[in-house]
């Protein structure tokens, strides 16, 4: 008798309470039907809050549906055997302060491995995830990367039959991804199956089976060919010329026949909606599965000019003088230099993206710009204050959106708003019109008297934009904007982003999207803590040519990172 | 899953090992297992008591005989009051406005004279009564130390002391009445109804607050089995802070222990149980370590402070809140821990109590497990 499926859905739906006392309950999940037969990789994408983590919480054991059968390992799901079914939640489920050690031995216990019975096994998963070395380092203390390497090891400690992953590779940057991703097929056993959940279309495309969620529904099940062939005769393509690539983008996605476009290498790629765009020399491109995610939700909505750039000054201060300048900037914690001697200007109207792996140095060299950490060496400007003499005058000037969640969980969307108003020295009228152009360009209205803290992923990095901006401010930073939202909230942020430095504002941004650095003026990329190059996105291709033929961004940037390791070690 | 599983054991001992790691890497458990309980101890037994010593008396002595003068000296000696004498009452009612005096002792003219007749005396208090508990005091110790010295007057001059009178008070198992003697053992009681429910009202909510509580319900570990263990370290840690206590209690403040170390680890362990189960739940209920801390405090530490007889008697309480007094675990905890301290080993009076107590850590055992499901909301 062949092996039963791995996973059966049949009809599965589940409501949750509505967020207020009278509220109609939220359909999280509305009659999901698919099987996953055993040995196969199954990825799980979809938009914001479509009902992903909903969906691994029930293959988990650990959320009953209302309504439809579910089966895990050939049983239902009451009767799931968790020694099986190795699930790593939303964010590790790690004990920061614990060791790497002690997290791992804690989850193998759990899951019934005694460490000093099978030493082969705990030694086999320190070397595959690289962690071998840390052992006593306190997981918190982890770059990104190898935390998530670490949860899923004590996910699958226990080589399960089912590996349920949420969202391991989110806020890791690519060279991380390839392993995280190779990791996860490495540690499946033979016949094993894996569950995968993600926002990047990247990864969903080296799966087997592909699981399109949207509002609870299943929009496409099959494999990731399947759902880029949804945008076959509808891609295409141009050479950029002499055009700035943003403009370029920013100028088709005003079109209403387009659904998405973007930059890839010298070229610019545009999905439409039935025609072939506007404009000449267009060739029809070869899809992708990120294609095919976004005809497969586009509703058809054009995106309007931008609202929340509207509202700030058209500025044309002198382009010669820089808004933002670091000068030598380093950062040493005792013996660790965490920023080694980084220089780069950014002009007024420029998007500058600071790359680089997980722990590389761009939030502590973003930090000193905010003036929220002292150099230990160097110094920086913004909007023209000297960060070491007038801090406060600089932090006015400028706008900041951490990479962690930094408002207040349990306020209110206008709340927040409003605080952050008033500790930008917005008052009375101009805060309740700044607050009130935020949430409409946005699309916070319907949330508007929800707690932050109880928002889905990319509504809330939406709010977080919203209040970066209050201010209107000439100089923006943003540490991993769209970290972990998916495709069409990244466009959007973009949108604003384009259209915000189009009035004169210098933008400084991270980010582990190499769709997205395309979408940057100048690049720089750092690796343990130094600037390894510094270039327009053509440029860094360039340089990394010799070594991988003609490489997408994304090759060069880990060709880069890996031959400076190489040279490190060598 | 109602077949045993075999490797229960182990897991047990995998989640206590990590509650162990966790507390020893978290300072704030020291600060509240250890210097917390030295605290409480010190400002139950220190700084708050129930005496009055050297109560600020005016006295005016009308009658100018020996016997008066003797009396007037004799409250002098009376370490309760502090006596300051004045001509007139008049001359001293500007002292009880001020407050620097608390009352005026009055005695008549014609007090001898009465005494020896055996007619009754008539001697005035005069007190403030916006300091309705100072008046109180004041008034009882007064008649305390008149009906002693008019009992000793009266052996002295031969004079038979009306019998129906005569209230001699023993105040059996605390010969000084020394309240210490009862606020140390229930201050005791407090600082462990406090720091029970607050170790345990911040272990499941921060479990829930850092989604770790995901990861552990997606392992084999069956939820009984998994509070028990995380329970187990705070209840080593709870009878560590009530050994603090009690050797505080009797090489501090040099409380007798006339009970058995068994009777009082017996009692304390009780109580633990139903106070750690309180905490747990709160935590497990609020899943929020803000809230639970708060919960915990109110739900804990208040009605242990206010309703367990500690600092009001019971008896003495409108009877709708006797009733509430019951649902105070403190309650059944204050009047055993007097016992092993003052008393002995009662176990008529300890077996009923521990029964009460365990009764309510199983209930609460039960609410928590019911509480945490393997449901994430």
């Amino acid at each position: 008798m062949a092996e039963a499926p791995h996973l059966r859905f049949e009809g599965v739906t589940k409501r949750f309470k509505g967020p207020r006392r009278r509220s109609p309950p939220v359909l999280a999940l509305d009659g999901v039907s698919f099987t996953l037969p055993p040995g196969r990789t199954l990825g799980l994408v979809g938009p914001d809050a479509a009902g992903k983590t909903t969906l691994m919480r029930i293959m988990a054991g650990l959320v009953e549906p209302d309504e439809g059968t579910v089966e895990v390992l050939g049983d239902p799901v009451a009767q799931i055997d968790r020694s099986q079914v190795g699930y790593m939640p939303q964010g590790g489920g790690l004990y920061a302060e614990l060791s790497v050690r002690q997290n791992l031995e804690l989850y193998a216990r759990l899951r019934g491995i005694e460490p000093e019975e099978s030493p082969e096994r705990i030694a086999q998963l320190y070397r595959l995830t690289g962690l071998a070395g840390f052992e006593n380092r306190p997981s918190g203390q982890l770059s990104g990367g190898m935390r998530q390497k670490l949860a899923m090891a004590c996910a699958v400690v226990a080589a399960p039959r089912l590996m349920l992953l949420d969202e391991p590779s989110v806020g890791v940057d690519p060279v991380s991804r390839r392993e995280i991703w190779q990791l996860a097929q490495e540690l499946a056993g033979a016949g094993s199956s894996i569950v995968w959940t993600t926002s990047i279309l990247d990864d969903a495309e080296r799966c087997d089976e592909l699981l399109l969620l949207h509002e609870g529904k299943v929009h496409y099940a099959g494999p990731p060919g399947g759902l880029a062939q949804r945008a076959a005769g509808r891609t295409y393509s141009r050479a950029l010329g002499t055009a700035r690539p943003r403009d370029a983008v920013q100028a088709l996605l005003e079109q209403p026949e387009i659904v998405t476009a973007g930059i890839a290498g010298d070229r610019v790629h545009a999905v439409t909606r039935a025609a072939v765009p506007p404009g000449p020399d267009w060739q029809v491109a070869k899809p992708d599965a990120d294609d095919g995610f976004a005809v497969s939700l586009d509703t058809g909505v054009v995106l309007p000019p931008s609202a929340l750039a509207a509202a700030f000054p058209v500025r044309s201060a002198d382009p010669a003088v820089p808004a933002i300048a670091a000068i030598g900037l380093s950062r040493r914690y005792g013996s660790f230099t965490a920023v080694q001697d980084i220089s780069f200007s950014v002009s007024p109207g420029e998007i500058f993206g600071l790359l680089g792996p997980n722990g590389a140095g761009k939030s502590t060299t973003f930090r000193m710009l905010c003036g929220l950490l002292a150099p230990s060496g160097g110094r920086g400007t913004v909007a023209g204050r000297d960060l070491t003499v007038a801090r406060a005058q600089a932090r006015e000037a400028l706008g900041y959106m951490p990479q962690k969640f930094s408002l207040y969980g349990d306020l209110t969307v206008a709340a927040n708003l409003k605080f952050v108003a008033g500790a930008y020295g917005l008052s009375g009228s101009r805060a309740a019109e700044a607050i009130e152009r935020v949430v409409g360009a946005l699309g916070l209205e319907g949330y508007f008297a929800s707690a932050a803290g109880a928002l889905p992923l990319g509504t809330r990095q939406r709010l977080a934009l919203g209040a970066a901006v209050l201010h209107t401010p000439p100089v923006l930073f943003l540490d991993e904007p769209t970290s972990g939202v998916d495709p069409l909230i990244r466009r959007e942020f973009w949108h604003h982003i384009n259209a915000i430095a189009a009035r004169g504002t210098a933008v400084l941004v991270t980010t582990h999207f190499m769709n997205e650095a395309e979408n940057c003026d100048r690049l720089m990329l750092i690796n343990q803590s130094e600037a390894i190059a510094q270039g327009t996105p053509a440029e860094l291709r360039r340089l990394a040519r010799g070594m991988a033929g003609e490489p997408t961004l994304e090759e060069a940037f880990i060709t880069l990172i890996r031959s400076q390791r190489e040279e490190a070690a060598a | 899953m109602s077949q045993r599983d075999p490797l229960a054991a182990r897991r047990a001992r995998a989640i206590r090992a990590k509650e162990w790691a966790q507390i020893w890497l978290d300072p704030s458990t020291f600060g509240l297992v250890v210097l917390m309980p030295l605290i409480l101890m010190f400002l139950f037994g220190s700084a708050v008591t129930l005496d009055v010593h050297g109560t600020r008396t005016g006295v005016v002595d009308m009658d100018h005989t020996r016997a008066s003068r003797e009396l007037v000296n004799n409250l002098a000696r009376n370490s309760y009051f502090a006596v300051r004498e004045g001509q007139s009452v008049a001359e001293l009612e500007a002292g009880l406005k001020s407050g620097e005096l608390r009352g005026i002792v009055v005695i008549p003219d014609g007090f001898e004279h009465g005494l020896v007749r055996l007619e009754p005396l008539d001697i005035q208090l005069i007190t403030d009564g916006s300091q309705v508990n100072t008046a109180t005091f004041l008034t009882g110790h007064l008649r305390g130390a008149l009906k002693e010295w008019v009992e000793a007057e009266a052996r002295e001059l031969d004079i038979p002391v009306t019998p129906v009178l005569k209230i001699l008070p023993r105040y059996t198992y605390n010969p000084g009445l020394e309240s210490r003697y009862m606020l140390v053992p229930g201050a005791i009681g407090i600082v462990m109804a406090m720091i029970g429910s607050l170790l345990t009202a911040l272990i499941m909510a921060r479990e829930y607050e850092r989604g770790t509580m995901e990861g552990l319900l997606a392992t084999p570990i069956s939820i009984p089995t998994l509070v028990i263990s995380k329970l187990l370290p705070y209840y080593a840690l709870g009878l560590a802070s009530t050994a603090i206590c009690v050797a505080v209690a009797v090489w501090g403040y040099g409380l007798p222990f006339r009970g058995s170390i068994l009777a009082l680890f017996m009692i304390a362990s009780a109580f633990l149980a139903a106070v750690l189960g309180q905490g747990l739940l709160i935590s497990a209920g609020t899943k929020n370590q803000f809230v639970s801390t708060q919960f915990a405090l109110l739900s804990g530490f208040l009605p242990s402070l206010l309703l367990s007889g500690f600092l009001f008697e019971i008896d003495s309480m409108p009877r709708a809140i006797q009733w509430l007094t019951y649902i105070v675990p403190a309650r059944y905890l204050i009047p055993s821990l007097q016992s092993v301290f003052l008393v002995g080993d009662v176990w008529k009076l300890f077996l009923p109590n521990i029964a009460i107590l365990l009764l309510f850590g199983l209930f609460f055992f039960l609410r928590v497990t019911k509480a945490i499901r393997r449901r994430i909301a």
